[in-house]
């Protein structure tokens, strides 16, 4: 890509033009170029679209993990839902209409149903206090599992396919853009400080009037959505899914993304996917062995930096400028 | 006149054992009413059954309104603000936020409130970006006691907020107090430091092993002879 020195300079140290919304602009228009005109080959592409497949994920799980101090385990779960009914959508129902139109449809639809199964787990588990969500969330990726194996009108167990590739970079980017968008709004709001507060201290968040019950609901339903989105574009992007895709295998994946990259923070959620996926890639000459070195290398991790890389900071460009300490924009 | 508060033989056990029984009190509007008694009198879980953090038998009043149904973040929004024992604030939370997260029940604009907690405690600002776990063990109770006037309570509840602080910070801490007071505040105060609290106290409620054994204005219990002996150290 040709890019002007001047811009690379600026874009580079934070201040005047570095910002979110540049960012997101200048990023957006790359996806296109790189997409339409193929300015870089199939398997980079891919590669950038499993990272942003993975930030959605992992921004999704951090939400819980890491804002709100719960401890879920089966956000395959719900990515398998977004994943099936997107799928199903666009091969049965949507097929006949403009992708342009059907694909992100679908892909909402998807992230709709996740929603609401989450709400469905949302309810039980936080009736009561401390460690179910654990529980619950492991049962019910369980469940997930093998309910798709027992339709028929799915695949089974052999999976679902006939999908068209309708994954590009561009859309990974915009719901990458919108994750980060939401989230951090999120997070920045009157219900966000009472996610953080559920995590500091339950009893001290009764005791300032924070509704912990609602709060934990949202907060599990936005991250549910998101989850379901990422499946619904990770399907598209694979074209074939199967309930193993969405087994205890792949919420470990996310967990070890969250922690790799630092709980309670997006930018660690955008380091730590974007580290994980490069890695698994770099190492495929080990075969085998790579899946060796990852838990050890997540072993050196907690040993030396246990919150993640950037466990509970923020890059400054992600937060509001009216949350900066010493706010440079008032 | 009615009282702002009214508690009719609450008590609270923990499984089998009981550690509040049949206690009654009330609180009148301006008042600063202190609860005395030693280690595991039931005071603290008197505090947590009128916030509504535990579960407690009998009636609990607030402003004439059975409390029964009303879920503890519910209360906060009614007026009863509570200082927790250990302060309970949010450790890697800014100063900033920890009081931003003591208005969670109002909506309104916070900017008034913010500079007049801060104006209470000059401390805080000068700590208000850092992190509640960084601050001394006075800061944070100062933080604490901030956090719950953010909600603008009606009804202050102080557990024991001389605990663990030098004999100075505890001066001045029920220094601010009686300022409270003063402004026509109405607090519960739970506090082993009899001596202090009843300083402090309009009126004085003393507890033994969950239940209630005096009770009378600060001046007549501070020359009760079984108060002199018991918790006044004489």
């Amino acid at each position: 890509m040709r890019v002007s020195a001047e811009f690379l300079r600026r874009a580079c140290s934070p201040g005047k033009y570095f910002n979110a919304r540049t960012v997101a602009a200048a990023g957006f228009i790359a996806a296109l170029a790189v997409s339409r005109y193929g300015l870089l080959d199939n398997y980079l592409q891919l590669l950038l679209m499993l990272i942003g497949i993975n930030v959605i994920l992992t921004m999704s799980l951090n939400l819980i993990n890491g804002y709100m101090g719960e401890f879920s385990v089966g956000h395959a779960g719900f990515m398998a839902a977004g994943a099936y009914v997107s799928s199903l959508l666009s091969v049965r129902t949507l097929a006949a209409f403009s992708p342009f139109w059907a694909f992100p449809c679908a892909v909402l639809a998807g992230g709709l149903v996740a929603g609401a199964v989450g709400l469905v787990v949302a309810v039980p588990s936080f009736k009561t206090r401390g460690d179910y969500l654990a529980i619950v969330t492991l049962a019910f990726s369980m469940i997930v599992k093998s309910v798709i194996e027992n339709i028929d009108a799915v695949g089974g167990p052999r999976g679902f396919l006939g999908m068209d590739k309708l994954t590009t970079l561009p859309w990974v980017f915009f719901w990458v853009v919108v994750t980060i968008w939401v989230i951090r709004n999120f997070i920045y709001s009157r219900f966000g400080r009472g996610v953080l507060a559920v995590r500091e201290d339950e009893i001290a968040a009764d005791l300032t009037g924070v509704n912990t019950r609602n709060v934990k609901m949202l907060a599990f339903v936005v991250s549910s959505f998101f989850a379901g989105i990422a499946g619904g574009l990770y399907a598209h992007l694979i074209q074939y899914i199967s309930p193993g895709s969405f087994d205890i295998l792949k919420s470990t994946e996310m967990l070890v993304m969250v922690y790799l990259g630092g709980v309670g923070s997006i930018a660690g959620s955008i380091l730590g996917a974007t580290t994980y996926t490069v890695l698994l890639e770099a190492l495929r000459p080990l075969g085998m062995w790579r899946m060796a070195v990852m838990p050890l290398l997540l072993v050196g991790l907690m040993i030396f930096r246990p919150r993640g890389m950037m466990g509970l900071k923020e890059a400054r460009w992600l937060v509001p400028s009216s949350e900066r300490e010493g706010g440079d924009s008032k | 006149m009615k009282p702002l508060l009214e508690v009719r033989d609450m008590t609270v056990s923990y499984g089998m054992i009981a550690a509040v029984r049949s206690v009654s009190f009330e609180v009148y509007s301006g008042e600063t009413v202190v609860l005395l008694g030693a280690n595991g009198a039931g005071k603290s879980s008197i505090l947590r059954a009128v916030s509504g953090l535990i579960p407690g038998g009998g009636t609990v009043r607030f402003e004439g309104e059975d409390l029964a149904a009303i879920p503890a973040h519910e209360r906060v929004a009614r007026g009863i603000a509570h200082v927790p024992e250990g302060r309970h604030i949010f450790g890697n939370l800014s100063v900033k936020e920890n009081l931003l997260l003591g208005a969670w029940v109002r909506r309104s604009s916070l900017a008034g409130d913010l500079d007049r907690v801060l104006a209470l405690f000059p401390r805080l600002k000068e700590r208000y970006s850092q992190s509640g776990g960084t601050l001394s063990g006075g800061e944070q109770q100062m933080l604490a006691v901030g956090r719950a006037l953010m909600s603008r309570p009606r009804l202050l509840l102080l557990d024991e907020p001389s605990m663990g602080l030098s004999p100075k910070l505890v001066e001045s801490i029920f220094s601010m107090l009686a300022d409270f007071h003063e402004s026509g505040m109405t607090l519960l105060v739970v506090e082993q430091n009899a001596a202090m609290a009843l300083t402090l106290a309009s009126r004085a409620y003393v507890l033994e092993a969950g239940e209630m054994k005096l009770s009378g204005t600060a001046a007549e219990l501070q020359d009760n002879p079984l108060v002199r002996s018991a918790y006044l150290g004489e």
